[in-house]
């Protein structure tokens, strides 16, 4: 049952749809109810929860160890990069040191997490705007990256390898060869990936000027990641407060300045390269060493407040840590980058047709259980 | 750790207010009927432009909420984080959607969460959950036979 005096002003003639909550664009559970004047956008009203559990709930009876593998399933295309994010701010509170190898383990994994995401949505937005070959050829490229993966972390989703002072174990023998393997494989695809979709005159007319947002609109909505640096925003985390190792890395942050779907897309593609140019660096640099720090078997942290911020695929994670001094935390938030990011949607899409809408929700990469959490 | 320049700054800018100490950002406490003429401040006072809201959320301390907002400055970098004491028995928060566009979805979330009244919010309704859902999960005294699990 809708109110439909709720759902903004609506003329004699307007039509008013539902799109989702199962709607293979929507990539998840999302539910978006249109207002439609003919086949323009009037007003764009998101409706979340169909995969809500409270994970903040459960989290605050979990232990600092258990809490980290629930956070996989938030945002899972960057399970590593969440579960890394809230590793650090178990550390922070502990004040633990990660041993060098760690670091650059976990550079490296986050880096590979980055680029399976941005093939899966490379994929899937070719998809969405009617290209269905693309996502077969993303998936290719997918596929060796959750093998590698799955040999030394043992899962291809669901991580868990991040761990509060290191990693869980140390990298399968096979690792390096592999990663070495995929370099070369990608270096020749990503070319292939432009030749393909980008430089595609169909594929521009369905992108260039869609879903505009200027880059104080950007701010003001929240938005982090390739979709606020599409419009120009500098708001890489990696850059502007570096973490692990990223300072002593080379690699750009990537600003485009059109602020519409292309711009989003073309900062992807480029943000694509320079992940593989992270991990080419780090490849044959592992030092040897500990991969875990020393810690107890029982984590406390003290009393207080604890931030961390991550840059995953999406945009800027937090996680807001309030320790009573127990065993588990007395408050955790979430700070996920799709909520902020999905807040914007209606501003993007209003004055639009319906069929730019796919575009437009394409390119922001929404992952449905970070939104809802 | 916490930068004193900007400490300075804000006693000149918001001459009112009260500084927390510890913690890794600057902290002000403010009092919740003053919120909406301090953020438009914090906002726009040259020095201090804190344009990005990127966290907003609410803590149940069982005899009161505390509201938390964190604020960065995208022009230079800095940030700090406001926190709020409200009445445990009907609390209440002036909205700053109109300031930061995307407290709009926060505080729906905060609202449907925590129970928390945003004043003046265009748009207040439950976000994550049903429109009939009974209580507030996210606050300590929430009881939930069938759908919580606990160990």
């Amino acid at each position: 049952m809708y109110n439909f005096e709720e759902i903004g002003t609506t003329e004699l003639g307007d039509l008013i749809i539902n799109i989702g909550p199962q709607h293979p664009s929507t990539h998840g559970v999302l539910h978006l109810i249109v207002t439609l004047n003919g086949e323009t956008i009037k007003n764009v009203e998101p409706h979340l929860g169909y995969i809500h559990r409270s994970i903040e709930k459960m989290c605050e009876s979990l232990s600092y160890r258990q809490f980290i593998y629930v956070t996989s399933r938030m945002d899972y295309l960057s399970s590593h990069i969440n579960n890394h994010g809230c590793a650090m701010c178990v550390e922070k509170g502990l004040q633990i040191e990660v041993p060098p190898r760690a670091k650059v383990i976990r550079v490296l994994m986050d880096e590979l997490t980055r680029l399976a995401s941005h093939q899966l949505w490379w994929g899937a937005l070719a998809m969405d705007v009617g290209a269905l070959t693309p996502f077969f050829h993303a998936f290719r490229e997918r596929e060796m990256i959750n093998s590698i993966m799955e040999e030394t972390c043992g899962a291809r989703l669901t991580m868990n390898y991040m761990v509060p002072g290191g990693v869980m174990i140390d990298l399968h023998p096979n690792f390096q060869r592999g990663v070495k393997e995929f370099i070369i494989h990608f270096k020749s695809k990503i070319d292939e990936y432009d030749d393909l979709v980008t430089g595609n005159v169909i594929f521009q007319n369905r992108m260039k000027g869609i879903g505009f947002i200027s880059k104080e609109e950007a701010i003001s909505y929240g938005c982090t990641g390739p979709t606020a640096r599409g419009s120009g925003v500098r708001c890489d985390i990696r850059k502007l407060y570096p973490y692990e190792i990223y300072d002593r890395l080379q690699f750009e942050e990537i600003l485009e300045t059109g602020g519409d779907c292309f711009a989003r897309y073309i900062v992807r593609m480029r943000e694509m390269r320079q992940s593989l140019s992270i991990v080419e660096q780090l490849i044959d640099n592992i030092p040897e060493g500990d991969f875990q720090a020393k810690t107890k078997a029982v984590l406390k942290l003290p009393k207080g407040e604890f931030y961390a911020k991550i840059e995953t695929a999406r945009g800027e994670f937090g996680v807001y840590i309030v320790s009573e001094g127990g065993t588990t935390p007395y408050r955790i938030k979430f700070r996920s980058p799709g909520f902020s990011n999905l807040s914007a949607l209606n501003h993007m899409a209003r004055g639009h047709k319906i069929g730019d809408l796919v575009a437009i929700m394409g390119t922001l990469d929404l992952v449905i259980p970070d939104i809802d959490r | 750790m916490v930068d004193e320049v900007l400490k300075i700054k804000i006693s000149e800018s918001v001459p009112s207010v009260l500084f927390e100490e510890g913690g890794e950002w600057i902290t002000v406490m403010i009092e919740p009927p003053s919120w909406l003429s301090l953020a438009d401040r914090f906002r726009f006072a040259p020095g201090l432009d804190f344009d990005f809201l990127f966290c907003l959320t609410c803590i149940d301390w069982k005899s009161h909420f505390t509201m938390v907002y964190h604020l960065r400055s995208t022009l230079n970098g800095q940030e700090m984080v406001v926190k709020s004491k409200l009445d445990h028995t009907a609390p209440e928060m002036e909205s700053v959607s109109h300031i930061w566009r995307t407290a709009e979805f926060h505080e729906r979330e905060v609202y449907d969460l925590f129970g928390i009244k945003f004043l003046h919010h265009p748009d207040l309704r439950r976000l994550l959950l049903t429109d009939d859902w009974k209580g507030y999960p996210l606050r300590k005294d929430y009881e939930d036979p069938v759908n919580m699990i606990k160990l």
